[in-house]
């Protein structure tokens, strides 16, 4: 038989599991990319099934039913319309779950209405008994014109069986499973004989969404005659929602029975503790303070073990290669760069495995009513909280996260503010400071001091964000419609295998992400930091010798001194010195000068800069970074450079600036708008040069 | 005075009578917010505002404002 390669498309409500089915069906066979033109996720995975046939199965973003309002809905539309796409699917599995099947069948009974042949799937089987659910699937199958598939994501039940139905794709019903045009019989036997060739569902799609495909123009079909006004339309959505409905709710009748003394009141109890007036509060804050502890605590032994192999990984590589300008390159410019990267892998894996604990669980949603009130009074909403909390991680994810914010007013500031929060790239600035000038003591006997100062980091992020989001809420004259709605998913024992599979793609992203950037910066420093322009760099050794002729330093001492004159001489030394006098009143040395140049790039680059340029000047290559940097003085005082308040003044000056040129991308992106960045740059780097100065000047 | 989600108590348990199509959105109908379908009143947010909601089957928060539109007649309690 011969290979055949089909597609497959996975669509379904919001928290019904798809992402787990998704995983079950392909494993680590996934790849992540974008949509061309727009940032929401695409995911397309492998899957081999029975009778040799491969199929590509994508994964669609979320939705509760096929009208747009988002971009990320927008997607699964124009996938779904568009037949010449790539991906357009030969067979689409629709993911709904036992629990809230009636809401599910919303988004099915519009699927079907696009005649492509469909499968539903129904998840989370294994909750069914002690729901006291119980399915009529003959009679269902029968009602919904479809194949039913019974899932169990997490238990791996269902799976191969569903394979199986996949590749009987051709034997599957392309019948609608109700008719929706009887809400206006005249108006869609109009349409249908002016598009005689269209789908009729497809046209009504295209009238009431915002868009468009090639051989079908929402502008050809807004100049007919039979044009209907936009509040027309909407009442005939309406309508068609609650036909629908009707539909659905007959079905149901017949086909499934709720024995609802079984339900467990498990959940509500639960809701009760955790959107409690005072104790909702307390843990919310208790499970925070909890994650960024550990974050520092935990991680440190995996780092420390990074740091020391690579160091001498470098001294290996000096040592055993043939010496000369490749070496040096090798184990002054790509080593500690590569390390520079590595080192923060341990902490970025334990930020992501809490974040997607908490979104897996169902926690989230209940942040989202807790602080939903509170968050308006600073001009923003409760779902704010996840963008919020998921911009600890990254910013860029984030700022896509408040796509599901109803109300643009408070969209735009989220968007605006979320910056200030402390993202993963941050996590390797503070920690290599806070481990130079922040003693590694405990108070009260279990309050770690670095981990201590590492929370308020966090906090003052918040707090910025906070802060300017109130006052842009005063500042901004915008007048929305409000509404917000939330889903309030039930609890769920997060699966092994989803967050094992998004901490590995959300790690391998960042390190690959900000590692390419950071290896090109680090052999560009490296070249800039090795050669120099003038005598001064080329005769070193010999303008030295004359100069110290008279005094008695050892060999080694002298080799240390030719090496640091050299850096000073070298182009980037040149650089340095040309901006040391708008950063020394904030504490910093040109070294530091190049370093937060660098990283306006990405902020991570900050430590692989310092890394670099340390490597460079020093003879010592077993050293570590870190002990490198704690040993620097400044040549005319004597005073380290690294001291408490340089390094107060440069965890302020991170903790505020805007330093990253793809969060500045992605805004203008989501905000359609120059205005928008530009304001975030100007505004976020200005107040954090004034803070770090204040900060140094009251300190030193 | 008509009687609204808003004004329900916790526990509460009441039957969506109408409200204006052009206020509330079409993902709250979309969920389940329709005329004749039920409504339980499970949590109040601390202070006030959002409400928890078991609409038809779903729970969702919802503000006070959109609670105001809808009205219902109370059936248990």
């Amino acid at each position: 038989m011969s290979k055949k390669n089909i597609n497959v498309a996975l669509i379904g409500n919001p928290n019904v599991g798809k992402t787990s089915v998704f995983n079950q069906l392909t494993g680590l066979n996934q790849q992540v990319g974008n949509y061309p033109g727009i940032t929401v996720e695409k995911k397309v995975g492998f899957c081999k099934l029975p009778n040799n046939i491969n199929a590509n199965v994508v994964d669609l973003p979320g939705t509760y039913s096929l009208n747009a309002s988002s971009a990320d809905e927008n997607v699964v539309i124009e996938l779904l319309l568009n037949k010449n796409d790539k991906l357009y699917p030969d067979v689409i599995v629709v993911v709904s779950e036992v629990e809230n099947l009636k809401r599910n069948l919303l988004l099915f009974t519009q699927i079907k209405d696009l005649e492509i042949p469909t499968i539903l799937v129904i998840n989370m089987i294994d909750r069914m008994k002690y729901k006291g659910i119980s399915l009529d699937i003959p009679y269902l199958e029968s009602q919904l014109k479809t194949k039913i598939v019974l899932v169990s994501s997490r238990k791996g039940t269902g799976i191969e069986e569903l394979k199986n139905t996949i590749t009987t794709y051709k034997t599957i019903s392309t019948e609608p499973c109700l008719n929706a045009s009887s809400i206006d019989e005249e108006y869609f036997d109009t349409l249908r004989k002016t598009f005689p060739n269209q789908s009729l569902y497809k046209l009504w799609l295209v009238i009431t969404q915002d868009v468009n495909f090639v051989d079908l123009n929402r502008k050809t079909l807004k100049n007919n005659s039979f044009t209907k006004t936009d509040s027309e339309l909407k009442r005939l959505q309406q309508k068609e929602t609650i036909k629908r409905y009707q539909f659905i709710n007959d079905t149901l009748k017949l086909g499934q029975k709720v024995d609802s003394a079984l339900a467990t009141d498990f959940r509500s109890k639960l809701d009760r503790l955790l959107t409690h007036k005072i104790w909702g509060y307390v843990i919310f804050f208790v499970i925070l303070f909890g994650i960024f502890q550990s974050i520092f605590e935990w991680s440190k032994i995996p780092m420390d073990f990074i740091d020391r192999n690579f160091a001498s990984l470098s001294s290996m590589a000096d040592k055993n290669l043939p010496p000369g300008a490749f070496t040096n390159l090798i184990s002054q410019g790509i080593i500690p760069g590569i390390g520079g990267i590595l080192i923060f892998i341990p902490q970025i894996t334990f930020l992501f495995l809490f974040i997607s604990v908490l979104e897996e669980s169902g926690y989230m949603s209940r942040v989202v009513f807790l602080m939903d009130k509170i968050m308006r009074k600073f001009g923003l909403s409760g779902k704010s909280v996840v963008p919020l909390i998921s911009g600890t991680a990254c910013a860029i994810p984030a700022i896509m996260a408040t796509r599901n914010i109803e109300n643009w007013k408070e969209r735009l500031i989220t968007i605006l503010v979320t910056p200030f929060t402390t993202c993963s790239a941050r996590l390797p600035v503070y920690a290599i400071i806070i481990g130079l000038v922040i003693p590694d003591e405990f108070v009260f006997g279990f309050l770690n001091l670095q981990g201590l100062t590492l929370m308020l980091l966090y906090l003052i992020g918040f707090g910025m964000a906070i802060f300017s989001a109130f006052v842009l809420h005063k500042v901004l004259q915008l007048n929305c419609k409000t509404f917000f709605v939330v889903e309030m998913p039930n609890y769920k024992l997060p699966m092994f295998k989803n967050v094992a599979i998004n901490v590995i793609e959300k790690t391998k992203a960042f390190v690959f992400g900000a590692g390419k950037i950071i290896l090109s910066i680090a052999v560009i420093l490296w070249f800039l930091a090795s050669n120099g322009p003038s005598k001064n760099f080329s005769d070193a050794e010999a303008i030295l010798k004359s100069r110290t002729e008279n005094s008695s330093l050892s060999a080694l001492e002298f080799k240390n001194k030719v090496a640091s004159f050299k850096l000073e001489n070298s182009y980037i030394g040149m650089m340095g010195k040309t901006i040391e006098p708008a950063i020394s009143p904030l504490g910093y040395d040109w070294k530091i000068g190049i370093a937060i140049i660098s990283s306006f790039a990405a902020r991570e680059v900050f430590v692989g800069t310092l890394a670099t340029i340390y490597s460079v000047g020093g003879s010592d290559n077993e050293a570590t970074i870190k002990s490198k940097m704690a040993t620097e003085v400044n040549p005319q005082t004597g005073v380290k450079i690294f001291n408490f308040a340089s390094g107060i003044s440069l965890l302020l000056f991170y903790a505020f600036a805007m330093q990253c040129a793809s969060t500045l991308a992605v805004t203008k992106k989501e905000t359609n708008s120059w205005k928008w960045p530009l304001g975030q740059l100007i505004f976020m780097s200005g107040f954090a040069y004034i803070v770090a100065l204040l900060a140094y000047q009251i300190l030193k | 005075m008509k009687t609204t989600i808003a004004s329900l108590k916790k526990g509460q348990i009441a039957i969506i009578k109408d409200f204006d199509a052009d206020v509330i959105p079409l993902k709250l109908l979309e969920m389940g917010c329709l005329p004749g379908n039920t409504v339980e009143l499970l949590q109040i947010a601390p202070f006030g505002d959002p409400l928890y909601l078991n609409i038809n089957g779903s729970h969702l928060a919802i503000r006070i404002e959109t609670a105001r539109e809808i009205e219902v007649d109370i059936i248990k309690k």
